[in-house]
């Protein structure tokens, strides 16, 4: 009996009437949790029951403790018929297990119902009371932390990383359950809500326990995923990296360069090699024991294999080639070799952690669902698996890395077919955060890399390299070679040397397939996949050289498959990184030179080309240096190839690697000749450029802008679109799929106009086709705004879409150092009179000890951010992660507003859930927020709708840092620093 | 294709005032982005007139689920559905029950019956004010009526207090309520020219003067208990004041009195005025009216009437005769005062209280 939960229910407010006779309701709540059920009195006749119960207590063993939630049941006490359910609440108990996180959760509580949504609020208390275990065979993990964040959370250190921890648990799907067909809706929806919870914990648990096994005490990066396999069950599972986290004792961590947010942004100086990173300096990550294991950022010039960036993941080659062998690499490998799976979930890194950086690897795998047998052994999903994150394990190798950071997996389902991916950045780490204990004799006579562009340089052996990439020395420090574009799926490292300013890239795709079932459907779409990978990576590299930048980060690339169609959408943001080429213009030729008038129109559409570079360059204020000399190789490539690896495999097991590289067509020339081409201009040049003021990326911080306020907004935006015409062809297909993403964008724009100067931070798209011949987008915005289009072709009846976008925005106050140069409408009165709408909110809440709303009990304020801090705060704790499911349902769509309002009032009442959960726990912010899940179903003639939403995030406690120290980052941080690093080059 | 579905929710709501005001007004989503478009929103911005209806829906749908929320504003502040700043949630309630005054009106002293609400698209038609935007008005007036109704305590600050009120506001929302109550008349053609300040004001003479909660605290609980009174203490006039009123009469039917009276009055007005002539012809007429007004008042049908006759007894034959409003001060001044100094007349503080309040409240009626 390793533990005692106790719970007590207070009181209620703004119930329900549920007996329209007396307008009132005779209400009394029942506290379950596992098999045990307690019930409070009926309170008779108020909508503002007072119970006050006793403590409800319940002993349970800890494994219970982590896979069960405390279900709350609120009902109406009838004498002559059944009771009425009014709500449920369901508590996840997990952040009292931790003895770091919260200690108590206590507060009101939205009662819900799948078919009615919030109906009132009931106030408890639930407390649990830990005693230790010492049995080694235990199969709790209780006290294992788990974080959302994807980078050391704030006020913690990482002692060690061990690495990839990944778990799925898999079930039945009680929706298509023989017993649905005679239970009733409310029913069907609570079981699986209750089931969804149930495995989450089971999983959470799990996964605590590899982490145990493994030595850690938590796990960062948690990713927990839903895939509703409609007949053939339900999936829940999760990635995410294993650490040893140390809790860092107030007041230290201000000076962790790591942690601090705002200016990610060190050097306004010429980064003094570096070589001196001392190691009890730098106390973020250090194993204690190893004081010795200094940071010695690795030798570039040996190590060296493998390609470039691009999607590229590749070759075995790289392994073998290295001729020149550092310690540091066979350490590393060593070090990382032990793991199966050498993965990260991170994007952020503490300094010095990241060595050099290879390029994006990713695997798709297309499979046929067929009913889960046995939910115990769920031996095939995980093999599923397996094989995907072999063959990234592979690609990274060939890229000569050893590790992959940034690490995701996601799966898209459209009927009996599921498409399996898996991306991240192939990387080479600093094996002194992995191993305890290691030797670590990295000749500290190679010359460390600066951290501002040594992540840059080429892992891989560059007289090696399966195919040609235009290397040149790093236009940083001048030592090592870099390639001329980088893409990743990280965040920009803090202390990477920018020029000018970042900015939202996006590949849009739309191609047509014939609806098929089963395994053709199967081959047709893998046969589809490598196209639309090499058709998204050219359209990313065209847009980002028309954006005049060399570097993609936080690289996110969706593909959905629906009935006829296959949707790709490819985020990212664009920077120019300092240490990296400046990239090329984009010529177009025609192939008939002899036609005057295609000449001509040649000729003005390189002439559109050019201007808009031209002003892009101005936009993002990107002006590096004229490099001159001793640039091996010209500084504008004439070649760029791009090669494309990826591989597909498809249910039956085939792996095939395609080679897409362009041959000898430079990438940069557009042929116009080519209907592609034509097609590829077209969509170059009708993404409107963004109004001033508007920022927007889909990393955590936007790269260039150092100055934020802690007015923050987060968003979610969904949108549904029927297509029309059913037999479009990929041409107007893509038009009409990039069009609706402009739109989002243009809306977003529009509606927070008021904020400008304004950042959109973690914008995060998502896009699906519902059933049938729905395509549904959905988006993520700024900080994991994922806003779904549904596009419906004709004259369907079943849809469902959803856009849900969250957007955060962040002010930038223009600080002084801001030389005119074009920032846009930052005048100092602009700016001020932007802080003050988002500051009141603020305000009020450091006031909120001191006053109170007109009514009493004012609502604790709690803000929600996909971003892993809040700018311009600190965060002092973390809570424990919030992972919320939800499922609403409605039989009078029309009478809730019809899907619009229905989903309207559903998101609101998810973060009104959020919220108040957090407020519970003592909290208020959930950072890391994202909204994993939103499926979205209706039936119109039946005036019928559903939706699930899956939530999560930390809930942490901030405190606004005083005035004082947010003015030093403000200093700080700004243009010089930029055009400093520009300087030294 | 076609936009199925469009939501756009932020975790702290963010909401127009512009389109609060549309919303409010009772203007269609179409007609709200006609509206919007021509007062040049899209200015500056590159968007299109379909960005503009999206953000139009999402804030309409926004105001009609906070819709149940200010209909009792108290739970507005501890609700959990929105995060809305304090002061954006003063503004939300504030307008929501802001009111037209050509609205208002038109239904002053009217009862808040489901009758009064099926006349309101006549209402509507009279006024120019949207069918919807009288519904909300009329069903603002009817809850705050029906909360206040069976509430103890000062009017104004039940009615702030639970409807989170300004000031101002929560006195409009009490004169509507006295009169809603008390039914008087407003609607008549010779009222016309009063506006709703005017009536406000002379309600709010009337709550604090004629009701028992006028009486003061102290006087006012005593009152209470001893009396075990049931009526609404600042709703409905005070029944004993009412009766004492009768007792004036005596100031028109002793004829020495009224002579006297007269005479008293008339040496304090010569010279002064004018319209001195006119004075002195019309006194008995004019005193007879004011003191049979005050006679009547026991009457429920008689308190009804109480601003008609106040026009017609009075205010109309001192206009024909072309009074200032600078005579009207000084007549109703003198004639108040003037009473005090009569021996035989015995009700000085009845006659006080009463003359008080007919005085500002002819002041305030006494323009065209």
């Amino acid at each position: 009996m390793p533990g005692k939960l106790k719970a007590k229910i207070v009181a209620g407010r703004h119930l329900p009437v549920m007996d329209r006779a007396s307008d009132l309701t005779d209400a009394f709540v029942e506290v379950k949790f596992g098999n045990t059920t307690f019930k409070t009195d009926v309170y008779p006749k108020s909508l503002n029951p007072q119970w006050n119960s006793e403590w409800f207590k319940f002993e349970v063993d800890d494994e219970d403790l982590q896979d069960e939630p405390l279900q709350i049941t609120v009902l109406d006490h009838d004498t002559y018929s059944a009771n009425d359910a009014i709500g449920k609440v369901y508590i996840d108990i997990d952040p009292l297990l931790s003895c770091e996180a919260a200690t108590v959760i206590s507060g009101w509580l939205p009662i819900y119902d799948t078919i009615h949504g919030i109906r009132g609020e009931i106030n408890v208390v639930v407390k649990v009371d830990l005693f230790n275990d010492l049995n080694r065979f235990r199969q709790s993990s209780c006290g294992v932390k788990f974080f959302c964040t994807t980078s050391i959370p704030r006020c913690y250190r990482a002692a060690l990383v061990h690495g990839f921890v990944e778990e799925l648990v898999v079930n039945e799907d009680p929706e298509y359950q023989w017993i649905d067909r005679i239970r009733t809706p409310r029913a069907s929806n609570e079981a699986r809500q209750r089931l969804i919870s149930l495995m989450s914990g089971e999983l959470q648990r799990k996964i605590g326990l590899k982490v145990l096994e493994m030595g850690g005490n938590a796990v960062v990066g948690y990713l927990q995923c839903f895939d509703l396999e409609g007949e053939s069950g339900l999936v829940v599972r999760a990635i995410g990296t294993a650490c040893t986290l140390d809790k860092l004792i107030p007041g230290t961590e201000s000076k962790e360069p790591v942690f601090s947010e705002d200016p990610p942004h060190p050097l306004s100086v010429p980064p003094t090699p570096l070589r001196t990173l001392p190691s009890s300096s730098s106390p973020p990550p250090f194993s204690p024991s190893k004081p010795c294991s200094r940071q010695s950022s690795s030798s570039d010039t040996d190590l060296s294999l493998t390609p470039k960036m691009g999607m590229g993941s590749g070759i075995s080659v790289g392994k073998e080639a290295g001729p020149l062998k550092t310690l540091l690499r066979q350490q590393a490998q060593s070090a990382l070799e032990q793991r199966e799976f050498p993965f990260f979930t991170l994007t952020c890194f503490p300094p010095g952690f990241l060595v050099h950086i290879g390029g994006v690897v990713s695997a798709r795998s297309v499979k046929l669902l067929d009913r889960i047998h046995n939910p115990d052994e769920p031996e095939t999903r995980d093999a599923w698996w397996e094989e995907i994150r072999q063959e990234i394990k592979s690609h990274a190798k060939a890229l000569g890395c050893h590790a992959v950071v940034g690490y995701s997996e996601s799966t898209t389902i459209c009927e009996e077919v599921c498409i399996l991916s898996a991306s991240g950045t192939a990387a080479m780490l600093n094996p002194r955060f992995m191993r305890e204990g290691s030797v670590c004799v990295y000749s500290r006579f190679d010359d460390a890399s600066p951290p501002s562009c040594g992540f840059c340089h080429i892992p891989y052996d560059e007289f090696n390299m399966p195919f040609p990439a235009q290397l040149t020395y790093c236009y940083h420090c001048r030592r090592q070679k870099v390639p001329d574009v980088l893409f990743t799926t990280i965040d920009l490292p803090a202390e990477a040397a920018v020029t000018g300013k970042g900015c939202l890239i996006q590949a849009r795709l739309c191609r047509t397939k014939k609806k098929a079932q089963g395994e053709v459907n199967a081959t047709a779409i893998s046969n589809l996949l490598p196209f639309m990978e090499y058709e998204l990576h050219t359209q990313l590299m065209n847009k980002l050289k028309l954006r005049c930048m060399n570097a993609l980060f936080g690289l996110r690339i969706q593909i959905s498959v629906g009935e006829n169609m296959l949707l790709g959408l490819a985020s990212a943001t664009g920077v120019y990184l300092s240490a990296l080429p400046a990239p090329g213009g984009i010529q177009i030729t025609g192939k008939t030179p002899s036609d005057l008038s295609y000449d001509q129109h040649i000729s003005t559409m390189q002439k559109r080309i050019n201007d808009t570079i031209a002003m892009n360059k101005e936009l993002y204020n990107i002006h590096p240096l004229e490099c001159i000399e001793e640039v091996v190789g010209s500084p504008i490539p004439d070649r760029q190839r791009s090669r494309l690896f990826r591989s597909t495999s498809e249910s039956s097991d085939e792996l095939s690697e395609l080679d897409l590289s362009h041959g000898k067509k430079d990438a940069f020339v557009l042929e116009i000749d080519d209907t592609d081409a034509v097609e590829d201009i077209q969509s170059l040049l009708t993404d409107a450029p963004m109004p001033a003021g508007f920022y927007s990326c889909n990393t955590e911080v936007m790269p260039g802008i150092y100055n934020w306020t802690s007015g923050l907004q987060m968003f979610t935006s969904v949108r549904v679109y029927r297509l029309s015409n059913a037999n479009l062809t990929n041409q107007g297909l893509n038009k009409i799929f990039t069009d609706l993403c402009e739109n989002l964008l243009k809306s977003l724009y529009f509606k927070l106009r008021s904020m400008i100067p304004c950042c959109l931070c973690h914008l995060n798209f998502t896009v699906a086709v519902p059933e049938e011949e729905l395509i549904q987008v959905r988006r993520h915005t700024p900080k994991h705004t994922s806003p779904i289009l549904y596009i419906f072709p004709k004259n369907i009846l079943v849809r469902s879409g959803e856009n849900e976008e969250q957007l955060q925005f962040s002010m930038e106050l223009c600080g002084e150092s801001t030389s005119s140069n074009n920032q846009p409408t930052a005048k100092p009165s602009v700016s001020s009179s932007e802080r003050c709408s988002p500051l009141p909110e603020v305000r009020s809440r450091s006031l909120r000890s001191t006053r109170s709303l007109p009514c009493g009990a004012p609502v604790t304020v709690v803000k929600m951010t996909p971003l892993s801090f809040l700018p311009r705060t600190r965060i002092v704790k973390y809570l424990g992660i919030i992972n919320m499911f939800f499922i609403r349902e409605t039989t009078s769509l029309r009478e809730e507003g019809g899907v619009s309002g229905f989903l309207h009032s559903f998101i609101a009442e998810v973060f009104a859930m959020v919220r108040a959960h957090v407020a519970a726990l003592g909290g208020n912010a959930v950072v890391s927020y994202s909204m994993k899940e939103c499926v979205f179903m209706e039936n119109p003639n039946k005036n019928q709708a559903q939706c699930l939403i899956n939530v999560s995030g930390d809930a942490v406690i901030f405190v606004r840092e005083s005035d004082q120290e947010a003015i030093p980052p403000l200093i700080m941080s700004g243009q010089p620093s930029t055009t400093g690093a520009d300087g030294t080059t | 294709m076609s936009v199925e579905l469009d939501v756009f929710v932020v975790n702290t709501t963010i909401m127009d005032e512009e389109v609060y005001q549309l919303w409010l007004d009772g203007y269609t989503v179409n007609d709200a982005v006609k509206v919007r478009m021509e007062g040049g929103v899209l200015e500056g911005c590159d968007a299109s007139a379909e960005v503009l209806h999206s953000d139009t829906m999402d804030q309409y749908r926004t105001f009609q689920m906070c819709e149940r929320l200010l209909h009792s504003p108290v739970k507005l502040a501890n609700q959990l559905l929105f995060q809305i700043p304090p002061h954006r949630q003063t503004m939300l309630i504030e307008r929501y029950y802001a009111f037209d005054s050509v609205f208002v009106r038109e239904v002053l002293g009217k009862k808040l019956s489901k009758g009064t609400k099926k006349d309101l698209d006549d209402v509507s038609a009279k006024t120019g004010v949207t069918l919807k935007s009288c519904r909300r008005q009329f069903d603002n007036f009817k809850r705050v009526f029906k909360v206040v109704e069976e509430l103890k305590g000062p009017l104004v600050e039940n009615i702030r207090k639970h409807f989170l009120l300004s000031d101002n506001l929560a006195r409009d929302y009490a004169a509507i309520v006295f009169f809603a109550n008390n039914r008087f008349e407003t609607g008549k053609k010779k009222l016309h020219y009063l506006t709703f300040q005017d009536f406000a004001f002379c309600a709010g003479q009337l709550i604090n003067n004629w009701t028992v909660g006028a009486l003061g605290e102290s006087l006012r609980s005593a009152f209470v208990f001893s009396d075990n009174m049931v009526e609404d203490m600042d709703v409905d006039l005070e029944k004993e004041f009412l009766q004492d009123l009768k007792e004036l009469k005596i100031l028109i039917t002793d004829r020495d009195l009224l002579d006297q009276h007269k005479s008293l009055v008339c040496t304090a007005l010569r010279g002064k005025t004018k319209a001195f002539n006119e004075m002195e012809a019309n006194f008995k007429n004019l005193s007879r009216g004011l003191v049979n007004i005050a006679a009547k008042l026991t009457n429920t049908k008689d308190v009804r009437d109480f601003f008609i006759d106040l026009v017609e007894k009075f205010i109309e034959p001192c206009r024909s005769d072309k009074w200032t409003a600078g005579d009207m001060r000084l007549y109703l001044t003198h004639y108040t005062n003037s009473a005090h100094v009569l021996d035989t007349f015995k009700h000085q503080v009845v006659w006080d209280r009463y003359m008080g309040v007919i005085k500002s409240c002819i002041l305030k009626m006494y323009h065209d």
